[in-house]
């Protein structure tokens, strides 16, 4: 099943009231999904020449401070933290290359959730609202954001597994279906792209490939498109950039979903009910994307 | 919707979902009418109508809303979600925004009017009710459609009636493409007085009938036969 919302705000004014906005459609659509939640939130930009990486480790009592402390020596580079539940922000001016792995290499449970100069993503197994409290996300500001309820089909329910699924610099994909090329496309992607793949999970390898299409040069429009062509299965994808927001079905629509828009936000949700608190709801736009066209706003479209 | 004095208000904000569908469902033949507010989105709402009861939802509704329904009126004033109408036995489901996938899938009878467009699978496995939808259907409408009569004012997405059988399909608008073994057919006047009194029914009467085109089953796929395995 699992569930999918997401909160593009076309007016900057509401940015300080996103994570209020966009918890409880996380929470909405927990009976899709209380496996595990996750949450891409473009928010708190870099300064410039710097990048945020977010990171995981399962263990409480972690040494991040280590890990910092060796990003400095190593790069003689600047490293902020925030720690924020089992996850941790770095913003650093280090190569982001090398960063991602010096701190990946730090211990075998460490892992990179994304990177950019907005993105922040967060993911943990649990309940949808159990996992918005730990990060506190509520209380957090931004311009945009998706997220994820998994009601877990095609890998095994951990962290990792868990959505949404980040493969390039500020770049999201949250997943609600299943492909059936994966394994193929992983290859081509691995084979011939020179891409690296983290998981089994068949939509951390959507997620590469759209990312492989945006370094090629294509929009984040253009790359949803492509995906018709070369991807095979159920989906209905949201995916984020710094500053792009898109939608996309498959032909035959299998899995569910509904935009609505105001002159303040776009909002999707897997159901309807997922947007009843939005305010002015009441006079969006409300709709169902139709089949295999993409719907986007902001960034590159 | 009858007089104002007597319409029984339940509202989604103040009473759980359970307690609004038993008070609609406890209503003696002829009860209500009611008027249900804030249904957010609920699912499975005013389902399992049994009497001629009168329901008016004041905004968008869930999946489900007003299943199996029998005798009874229901309205949605906005968009309704998966399976509207699904397994109608009677009455009347009226729809003024849009209905997602899958409406009035399996009903046996009755009236699903929508003022909007559905998405896909409208009608499928159709048992003998009745849709006019004033919008266009998304892909695989009618799909194994068995009985019963679906009328489109716009146009029809693709595999339009695939594997029907005995149900039949007016489209007034562009079909994008016809399904496994649905063709089109003649409309002889047995099918325009048909069509003339399901319009008349959705408040439609000045609908040109002459306007419309009709599409049922070939008849070909109803056994199967190997020389026809390309067809499914």
């Amino acid at each position: 099943m699992c569930g999918i919302v997401g909160l593009f705000l076309k007016n900057p004014a509401l940015e300080g009231q996103l994570g209020a906005m966009f918890t409880p459609m996380l929470i909405e659509m927990t009976d899709r999904g209380p496996d595990s939640a996750g949450i891409a939130i473009y928010h708190d930009a870099a300064p410039d020449s710097f990048t945020k990486l977010t990171a995981f480790h399962p263990a409480p009592d972690f040494d991040w401070e280590a890990v910092c402390d060796s990003l400095r020596t190593e790069f003689n580079a600047t490293v902020h933290d925030r720690r924020n539940g089992s996850h941790i922000v770095i913003a650093t001016d280090a190569p982001v290359g090398k960063a991602a792995r010096l701190i990946e290499d730090a211990d075998p449970r460490v892992q990179i959730m994304s990177a950019g100069t907005a993105i922040e993503i967060y993911k943990e197994m649990g309940l949808p609202g159990a996992v918005a409290a730990q990060f506190k996300l509520g209380a957090m500001s931004g311009s945009h954001a998706v997220g994820h309820t998994r009601m877990a089909t095609e890998s095994a329910v951990t962290t990792a597994g868990s959505h949404p699924f980040s493969t390039g610099l500020d770049l999201c994909l949250v997943h609600n279906g299943s492909l059936s090329n994966h394994n193929t496309l992983r290859e081509r992607l691995r084979d011939h792209e020179g891409l690296s793949f983290a998981t089994e999970n068949d939509t951390e390898v959507a997620a590469a490939y759209i990312a492989n299409r945006l370094d090629k040069g294509r929009s984040l429009h253009h790359a949803l498109e492509d995906c018709l062509n070369d991807l095979d299965g159920f989906y209905t994808f949201v995916a984020g950039t710094k500053d792009g927001f898109a939608v996309l079905r498959d032909p035959i629509a299998c899995k569910p979903a509904v935009l609505a828009e105001t002159p303040d936000y776009v909002a999707f949700g897997s159901e309807y009910r997922a947007l009843v608190g939005l305010p002015g709801i009441e006079r969006a736009k409300v709709w169902e994307p139709e089949p295999a066209v993409v719907y986007s706003w902001g960034g590159r479209a | 919707m009858a007089g104002g004095a007597n319409v029984t208000v339940l509202d989604l904000e103040k009473e759980d979902l359970r307690a609004v569908n038993q008070r609609l469902q406890g209503a003696d033949a002829g009860g209500g009418p009611f008027r249900v507010l804030h249904p957010r989105g609920a699912h499975a709402l005013a389902c399992g109508l049994t009497a001629g009861t009168e329901v008016e939802i004041e905004g968008h509704t869930g999946y489900y809303c007003a299943g199996m329904n029998e005798a009874a009126r229901v309205t949605v004033k906005g968009n309704a979600g998966v399976g509207v109408a699904e397994n109608m036995m009677s009455g009347e489901v009226w729809v003024t925004g849009d209905a997602s996938q899958s409406a009035a899938a399996t009903a046996h009878g009755g009236l699903l009017v929508v003022e909007g467009n559905t998405a896909a699978r409208c009608g499928i496995s159709l048992k003998g009710g009745d849709i006019v939808v004033k919008g266009n259907v998304g892909h695989m409408s009618m799909f194994l459609a068995q009985a019963g009569n679906l009328v489109v004012l716009g146009d029809a997405g693709e595999s339009l009636g695939d594997s029907i059988y005995e149900a039949r399909i007016y489209v007034r608008g562009k079909v994008a493409s016809l399904g496994a073994d649905c063709i089109e057919k003649d409309m002889r006047e047995e099918h325009r007085a048909d069509l003339r009194a399901l319009l008349e029914r959705a408040g439609c009467a000045d609908a040109d009938v002459g306007a419309f085109r009709r599409y049922g089953s070939a008849r070909e796929l109803y056994h199967f036969k190997s020389e026809n395995l390309d067809s499914y």
